[in-house]
């Protein structure tokens, strides 16, 4: 009996044991293939970016990546499991392999990159920082901010631009920190703080979560600069291409013109060679990559093209209305601009 | 006495053999520790290798780069990660002081409540012990951040005391003495206060004994701390002025400010252990056989005395090691705050320069050495604090 | 001749019985009394009408959104929307009967245990303790034998929180009890392991020890193996909680007299066999009280996983309360969590202190 019990148990206490991807290079896609699935870090509520609604589906731009990275390697986006990671957990939970890319709008900057063991494979969305006050105050520039009562979320890039910003321009400030947007959202909501700072995508994302949206408004200075992009461990290159192409797929899908109602048709009737050698008509660009040949066709059908992904979340088709501004393509005046696939 | 040596059997191997298998379970156990221990570690040195994150304590000496909200000691951004530590710290302990005594003096007020000839009163400590030992201190910080603070009104409609004290969302402004010359005249004031309510307890204890006269100590202490450095202004000027919190464009300046966060918490944690305090003086007055009042109040104590001079004493006994733990406790509690964002040893270290820095297991070792250490520190000080006063037997 | 007069007659003694003597006796026996039972009053006064106004007469019942309540009391409608969340979570809504077959087979598993006449009282015990976790398992994370498996990620609400609270007691009672053991043995290294282990975890707050699980643990783990974060969460529950268990369990071995291990011993008994027959039914009876305030003081706990992102029952409230569509509710949000909060602890001391009274077999006098 007992021993029968023993042996069940350590069944069960298997099945909750995750055997994750490894650091070596091509340890992590021969880990994510023999699983069946991708396990990607996103963040625990942030609408635009990576929330849950009221079933519990995770949508948002970051889970469009994690969906297209699926797409890419199982030519099926639905195979990837999500943790909600808090900011604190993020870091460790992707160096110590507990998910096998972080897609979390997490700032690149060299520290992160350099001394935490992870690598940031590009830039989903270009932020910065910006500001989210009451309009009753009469604020119209972040440089009238003197004396005021600051939220911020614990452990970010923010706090720290904040603290150089206001030293930079011989301001006073007290900053309240939290450990979620939530809690930051509902201290400026009740007035313990006079101004919300964050990523200006994000002060758009939590607006719409405030009770009266239309009562506050995003100050016009942005004072960092913030590329938001998903990463991987540092390590494993092969990986890190994949992710890195994925993106990059994407937004060469969208400066082709190829969208996901367009890109089966587009696969079999392109005459242009770019158009063709993304979509794995021409070449063997996806065997490169250790992908399928019809990788790139399998993200643009089953998520979209950057365009299409950015107008979903955060863009006009969302309830975010957020302006492409920079993240229009580097030919319609943005910096989004992938190398091609050649 | 004699002592008979049983003979090993003959025959008995060394497992049989209780004293060979005591050694040999023993090595087993140390040598498994050991080498899960190596385990651990040698698994953490190739992770920290393969994935190229720094380590070491060097962080320390980095700017932190970040504000914090309420800081004891002076800080600003461009201080090092090590400040950051003793800001922490500081807060941490803030907490644990403010709320220890606190709870303490609710605590005792309850455990005689709980035992008051009055049956109202009696019941009215009952509910209240009952109703806060059930509830998670947690829920009890949420509860009184979100639900009682956050509605106040915000800085301009404060609630106001003669326009110096000013009650609002974001914490209790009152006015703050700061230093003029003579300032040192304040500390002299002071230190004869606290000289001459030593002597003066020390002549009370040996009147009392002698004549068993009671003197009121603990009033007339009160009025020569009073008394004393009040009489100084007199004679060296006022030692100080006084800054009076103004409304400026978003915030009230100026002033001692009490944030918002360190009420919350302070009072939830209070409340709350205040409710096993109250038990466990209950019980330790009970412990404090009957016949001890009876015979106190033939004596002719009166009543307030029979419990000051009597009972309390006794029950201390009783008293101070389950108190001690309630103390212990409270300290460990004080880390909740790091859920309002109170800025506590776990708020900063555990959570901002741990993220900022991304070192994880030197940030975690020293919050939890830190913890270790104020738990090391209380049981110490109740230890010796319970020596003296247990029973001597003669 | 002196004449004899009688003194005038003494007054009659106070009423010292019936309604009226009880209330000088027990309320105003003195002006002090008095004092403290006006103010007690007053308090009563202050504090209980508007309470009852605003949780009762003036609360608002029924309804669907946020504009179905008045405001002048409470308004419960939200906790009604939200009800199905708040208990169980993310977990799907369409497997939820999953998760209430697991508590109504826990509730039947476990009647005839409190059953006096029941036979067999032990085995079937035993048995339950074996086989429930199994079934539980089964139910709630599935995965084998057709059920389709919910992730412990769903995993929310009052469940969880049961959840982690009844593993962390199955798993801390015998691990306690094994330490405090350890710590009274004759070896010394098991001694000081046992010593070392015990202070560290006592020594150090929950909530650290869960972010050493959320952010640490992953690094100790050799690459590639990561656990289950509420597994992790509710290993750390066990082990903090196994040390306080261990303390309590210490008292009760310690106030076993003497004479009884040797009696044991001159039986013939081995310290395993001694240990489990004699010792320690007599000395776990004992501390039954310390026992079951330490799984109090653990249901309480739980409610710290909300420290690394868990959604158990306090944090699926306090999410609730920071939905736009019912700002300001935090109120009803956080009285409710502490009514249920406070069932569950008050029934757990109540019991204690049946049982205690069943189980006196007069030791401590």
């Amino acid at each position: 009996m007992i021993r029968v019990k023993s042996t069940l148990a350590a069944l069960g206490a298997a099945s909750l044991l995750g055997i994750s991807g490894l650091a070596q290079a091509g340890a992590t896609l021969d880990a994510v293939q023999k699983k069946g699935f991708v396990q990607c870090g996103i963040s625990d509520g942030l609408p635009g970016f990576s929330y849950a609604d009221a079933k519990g589906q995770y949508l948002g731009i970051d889970v469009d990546v994690c969906r297209a990275v699926a797409a890419a390697v199982f030519g099926d986006a639905s195979k990837v499991k999500y943790s909600p990671l808090t900011a604190k957990e993020r870091f460790t939970a992707l160096q110590s392999g507990e998910v096998d890319m972080l897609s979390r709008n997490t700032t690149w900057t060299s520290s992160r990159d350099a001394a935490m063991g992870l690598n940031f494979t590009g830039v989903t969305y270009y932020d910065g920082q910006g500001f989210l006050v009451n309009k009753e105050l009469g604020v119209k520039s972040a440089k009238e901010l003197d004396g005021a009562t600051v939220c911020i979320q614990a452990g970010t890039t923010t706090e720290l631009n904040l603290s150089d910003y206001f030293r930079a321009n011989n301001l006073k400030y007290t900053p309240i920190t939290y450990d979620t947007s939530d809690e930051s959202a509902k201290s400026l909501e009740s007035g313990r703080c006079d101004v919300l700072t964050s990523d200006q995508s994000q002060l758009y994302a939590q607006r719409i979560k405030l009770a009266k949206p239309d009562d506050y408004v995003v100050l016009p200075e942005v004072i960092s600069k913030e590329p938001l992009g998903p990463a991987v461990r540092q390590g494993d290159e092969e990986w890190f291409d994949i992710v890195r192409w994925t993106l990059f797929a994407m937004l060469n899908a969208e400066e082709l013109g190829i969208t996901s109602a367009n890109v089966e048709e587009k696969a079999k009737s392109t005459k242009n060679p770019d158009v063709a050698r993304l979509l794995g008509v021409e070449g063997e660009y996806g065997k490169d990559l250790k992908l399928p040949k019809d990788w790139a066709v399998q993200i643009v059908k089953q998520v979209g093209n950057y365009g299409e992904i950015f107008d979903r979340n955060v863009g006009a088709g969302s309830e975010l209305k957020i302006e492409r501004g920079l993240n229009a393509l580097w030919n319609n005046g943005g910096v989004q601009y992938a190398p091609p696939v050649r | 006495m004699r002592t008979i040596d049983n003979p090993r059997p003959a025959g008995g191997s060394l497992l049989t053999d209780p004293r060979a298998r005591a050694w040999l379970f023993q090595i087993l156990a140390v040598i498994t520790v050991v080498a899960f221990g190596w385990y651990l570690f040698h698994n953490t040195q190739t992770n920290l290798a393969h994935r190229g994150i720094t380590s070491g304590f060097g962080f320390l000496e980095n700017a932190a780069g970040f504000g914090i909200s309420q800081h004891l000691i002076d800080y600003s951004e461009s201080d090092t990660y090590g400040r950051v530590f003793w800001v922490g710290l500081l807060n941490t302990l803030l907490v644990s002081v403010i709320g220890i005594f606190l709870a303490t003096v609710m605590g005792f007020i309850l455990g005689v409540g709980r035992l008051s000839s009055n049956w109202l009163i009696r019941q009215l400590a009952t509910l209240y012990i009952e109703i806060f030992r059930n509830i998670p201190p947690l829920l009890l910080i949420f509860f009184v951040y979100f639900a009682v603070i956050s509605p106040l009104p915000g800085p301009r409609n404060s609630l106001s005391l003669w326009d110096a004290v000013f009650v609002n969302n974001r914490g209790v402004q009152m006015p703050a003495p700061s230093a003029a010359d003579g300032f040192w005249s304040f500390w002299l004031a002071l230190l004869v206060a606290l000289v001459a309510v030593v002597l003066l307890n020390r002549w009370a204890r040996a009147r009392r004994h002698a004549t068993g006269q009671m003197f009121p100590v603990f009033w007339t202490s009160l009025g020569l701390f009073l008394a004393i450095p009040w009489l100084m202004t007199f004679i060296a000027g006022v030692p100080f002025t006084w800054e009076v919190p103004e409304l400026q464009r978003f915030n009230i300046r100026g002033g001692w400010v009490v944030i918002p966060e360190l009420v919350s918490i302070v009072v939830a944690l209070s409340v709350y252990t205040a409710a096993f305090i109250g038990e466990t003086v209950r019980s330790g007055i009970q412990s404090v056989s009957y016949g001890q009042t009876e015979a106190a109040a033939s004596l002719g104590l009166r009543p307030g005395q029979v419990l000051r001079l009597v009972i309390v004493p006794q029950a201390l006994r009783v008293i101070v090691p389950p108190l001690t733990s309630q103390y212990l406790n409270l300290a460990k509690n004080s880390s909740l705050a790091a859920a309002i964002g109170y800025p506590d040893m776990v708020s900063l270290f555990a959570g901002t320069v741990l993220n900022q820095t991304g070192q994880a297991i030197e940030t975690m070792a020293i919050t939890m050495s830190v913890y270790l250490a104020i738990s090391i520190s209380i049981s110490l000080l109740m230890n010796w604090y319970n020596k003296r006063i247990a029973l001597i037997e003669r | 001749m002196t004449i004899h007069t009688f003194k005038p007659d003494l007054p009659p003694p106070t009423i010292s019985i019936g309604a009226l003597g009880w209330l000088r006796a027990n309320l105003f026996s003195s002006w002090i009394n008095t004092l403290l039972t006006l103010v007690g009053l007053y308090l009563l006064w202050l504090i209980v009408p508007p309470v009852l106004e605003w949780a009762i007469f003036k609360a608002d019942w029924t309804g669907e959104t946020r504009a179905d309540c008045s405001r002048e009391g409470a308004c419960w409608v939200f906790i009604q929307t939200r009800f199905g969340q708040f208990m169980y979570g993310f977990y799907p809504t369409e497997l939820r009967w999953r998760v209430d077959a697991a508590a109504w087979l826990a509730i039947i598993g476990a009647a005839p245990l409190f059953l006096r006449q029941m036979p067999h009282k032990l085995r079937y015990g035993l048995g339950y303790l074996l086989v429930y976790p199994l079934l539980a398992y089964w139910l709630l994370h599935g995965g084998f034998l057709g059920l389709q498996t919910v992730p412990t990620s769903q995993w929310g609400g009052l469940m969880l929180t049961v959840v982690i609270a009844a593993v962390g007691i199955a798993g801390a009672l015998p691990l306690g009890i094994l330490l405090a053991l350890g710590r009274r043995s004759d070896m010394p290294a098991i001694r000081v392991l046992c010593v070392t282990f015990i202070e560290f975890w006592r020594g150090v707050p929950l909530i650290t020890v869960l972010f050493m699980s959320s952010v640490m643990l992953p690094l100790f783990l050799p690459e590639g193996m990561s656990l289950d974060k509420l597994l992790r969460a509710m290993l750390m529950v066990v082990f903090f909680e196994a040390a306080y268990i261990a303390e309590v369990v210490r008292g009760g071995l310690q106030a076993i007299p003497k004479g009884q291990y040797e009696a044991a011993a001159a039986m013939g008994l081995g310290y395993w066999r001694s240990t489990l027959l004699v010792i320690l039914p007599q000395a776990l009876k004992l501390v039954i009280p310390g026992i079951v305030n330490t799984f109090i003081a653990l249901f309480k706990d739980t409610s710290l996983v909300i420290i690394i992102g868990l959604f158990d029952f306090l944090n699926s409230i306090k999410r609730a309360t920071a939905d736009p569509a019912w700002l300001g509710m935090s109120t009803e949000g956080y009285v409710f969590a502490a009514l249920v909060y406070w069932m569950f602890c008050f029934g757990m001391s109540r019991y204690s202190m049946r049982l205690e009274r069943k189980l006196d077999t007069g030791h401590k006098h």
